[in-house]
């Protein structure tokens, strides 16, 4: 009686040392510019890529959304990922490539992230590919040069929490916001030492890309790695991906192993009842200080721990927030829907459903997950709403997410983001960042402040 | 890698929860190459709040860090460890630690050591009030300040990594027949995997 995580380790699992250590072998490696500290490493000690194969190199996060290069420091960056890419035979989907995306998005995408695998990138939000019933998870330039020269990495077996999420979600309300609700439960270091693995008949109902996002956040609560067991909702999404097993059938059997077994030993059981959330947005600076959008920004002399009450007062302060000022009362200066958070196909849909025949209120940017949503997005007519609106339709990648492509909040100013981290200046030195759901980003846009979507969909999904 | 095994040193006191990597080296500078440096980068724009401890003279040339819970969550950017590292900075004691951050910072010789929440406030109430240096006893897994000590926990294969300074490509090269092996068979029995 296994665990879908257990059963998918022990296929890896080379050899344990004595200590517990593992030697896992490892299926897919995601490369990106930040990967230089990396090859710089294999430089050093003249080594080689062990297994060029299973990797797979894309720009990203420093991939402007503008068809002009802002700085050449930039350039300087795809060029180092060009370059160390063409030296050790890695594929490379560079700037502007047809296959080019946010690694998180093309990874499945592209049928690259499949059941069953272990995947790895030196990028904390790996813990998406976790939503085709795999182990992803991110990780360090050390480990990243250690993949690179063995296929493999040494691990110790995490403890194993389940999420069970009852019930069904209500109309308007996202992954997102259950990602945000199950963050603030636990908090933002409470899965900590721990793989996680959502289940029950909220996280079945959600489609692939809800599931993406679901365990793309997997991280914010502290785990490495979050799973959603495969079924036929994984096998449907797969079938005919670029990547995917040529004998798909066989494939879909063995992957049909997968799941959980009845009676299979958690470390910890975690619920949560789905008809309970509300639209979900964060005040903070970190993404476990979120409230349903109906709530007052909380009053840090209520708050009886003196660590926490600090760090309450401080957040506030960033943030330009009074207690007791109702969520919906704050003004914002601009919105961005993208990342590897919410960036996908069904995420424009959302937003457009929203934003269709309204005009934003405030400036703002959608960047697509990858060149492929793009031009799906064109093709439906998504973009057109979008810009109808008043937005600007980007490139794709990682974009006003981290603030190093050239994509910044300024200083000072407040942003409704669909994308993963509240921190301060996450966005650029000083910028305010609201975490929330395309949908509530796309509400935010449209009346210029924090604001319930759910009026604003009737009629419309 | 440099091996840890006891450090007396200037503790500096960070009152704060949830540093997180964002904060340790800030997105705009991880172009940098290692050769740079990345000391001047650490917490660049925390350290702009006035009295922010850890550029105050009385804890100058400190080698250890004290931080409230969740240090070094958030991005797995190992620039985090490499910029605590070129400032000086060998341990944390903290009542938490993100996994990628810890994982990252054993593997290039600094310490992530856990202590409880409340002796924490009483580590960091004592450096406010009085500043001054710290010991850090790997093998003891203690915390040391004249008579009175403290408890840290590590993980034991942590533990012993850091006290060896033994490096994982080196002793990965000496299992490569078991990797072979493992591999040819892996490879016919999930050819899609």
């Amino acid at each position: 009686m296994l665990s879908s995580f257990e059963k998918i380790w022990l296929r890896h699992e080379i050899l344990r040392r004595p200590d517990g250590q593992s030697l896992l072998f490892i299926d897919r490696h995601f490369l990106h510019e930040g990967s230089f500290n990396a090859f710089a490493q294999l430089a050093e000690r003249g080594a080689a890529v062990a297994h060029p194969n299973r990797c797979t190199a894309v720009a990203d996060h420093y991939a402007p959304t503008r068809a002009t290069l802002p700085e050449p420091a930039i350039a300087d960056m795809l060029d180092r990922l060009t370059q160390n890419t063409t030296r050790h035979a890695i594929p490379l989907a560079g700037w502007q490539h047809p296959d080019q995306g946010i690694v998180h998005v093309i990874g499945p995408e592209r049928g690259l992230t499949l059941p069953g695998l272990t995947i790895v990138c030196g990028d904390s939000h790996t813990s998406t590919h976790g939503a085709l019933g795999a182990i992803g998870f991110g990780i360090g330039a050390s480990e990243v040069a250690h993949v690179l020269t063995t296929q493999t990495l040494w691990q110790k077996p995490p403890r194993l929490m389940r999420i069970t999420v009852a019930g069904r979600l209500g109309p308007g309300i996202t992954a997102k916001d259950l990602a945000l609700c199950i963050i603030t439960q636990l908090g933002a270091d409470g899965a900590r030492g721990h793989a996680l693995e959502y289940a029950g008949p909220a996280v079945r109902a959600l489609s692939m890309e809800g599931r993406l996002t679901l365990c793309n956040l997997s991280i914010e609560c502290g785990a490495r790695c979050g799973l959603v067991a495969p079924d036929e909702t994984t096998f449907a999404y797969l079938r005919g991906r670029p990547h995917a097993p040529p004998d798909f059938d066989r494939a879909c059997a063995d992957w049909a192993t997968l799941p959980t077994d009845p009676g299979a030993r958690f470390d910890r059981e975690e619920t949560i009842d789905a008809a309970t959330i509300a639209p979900t947005i964060t005040w903070g600076t970190s993404p476990e200080d979120a409230l349903p959008i109906t709530a007052t920004i909380p009053d840090p002399a209520h708050i009886p721990n003196p660590a926490r009450a600090a760090h309450a007062s401080e957040a506030l302060a960033y943030m330009g927030l009074t207690p007791g000022q109702p969520l919906t009362s704050v003004r914002i200066d601009r919105v961005f829907i993208g990342s590897c958070t919410n960036s996908r196909i069904e995420d424009l849909r959302l937003a457009a459903a929203v934003l269709a025949g309204r005009t934003a209120r405030v400036p703002g940017l959608v960047s697509p997950g990858s060149a492929r949503v793009k031009q799906q997005a064109e093709q439906e007519g998504l973009a057109r709403i979008f810009t109808d609106a008043g937005l600007a339709w980007g490139l794709p990648g990682c974009s006003m997410c981290v603030g190093m492509n050239g994509d910044q909040v300024a200083p000072g100013q407040r942003c409704a983001s669909t994308t993963n981290r509240n921190f301060r200046g996450r966005q650029g030195p000083g910028a305010r960042t609201h975490l929330m759901s395309p949908a509530m980003a796309a509400a935010a846009a449209i009346t210029g402040h924090l604001t319930d979507v759910r009026p604003l969909l009737t009629g419309r999904t | 890698m440099e091996k840890f095994h006891r450090l007396t040193a200037i503790a500096c006191p960070l009152p704060l929860e949830g540093i997180d990597t964002d904060q340790l080296a800030p997105a705009r500078f991880l172009k940098r190459r290692r050769s740079e440096g990345y000391g001047p980068v650490l917490l660049h724009d925390l350290r702009a709040t006035p009295g922010f401890p850890l550029t105050a003279p009385a804890y100058a040339g400190a080698r250890i860090l004290i931080a409230r819970r969740n240090f070094g969550g958030g991005s797995s950017r190992e620039a985090a460890v490499y910029a605590l590292m070129d400032f000086g900075i060998r341990c944390v004691v903290a009542p938490s630690f993100g996994d990628i951050f810890a994982s990252n910072a054993v593997g290039n010789g600094l310490l992530p050591a856990i202590a409880t929440a409340p002796d924490v406030e009483t580590l960091l109430a004592k450096l406010l009030a009085t500043p001054g240096e710290l010991t850090i006893d790997l093998p003891a897994c203690r915390i040391e300040a004249g008579p009175q000590t403290w408890p840290f926990t590590i993980d034991p294969v942590w533990r012993e990594k850091l006290l060896q300074g033994f490096d994982d490509i080196d002793l990965t090269r000496s299992r490569q027949p078991e990797i072979d092996a493992f591999v040819r068979t892996y490879e016919s029995r999930y050819p899609w995997a």
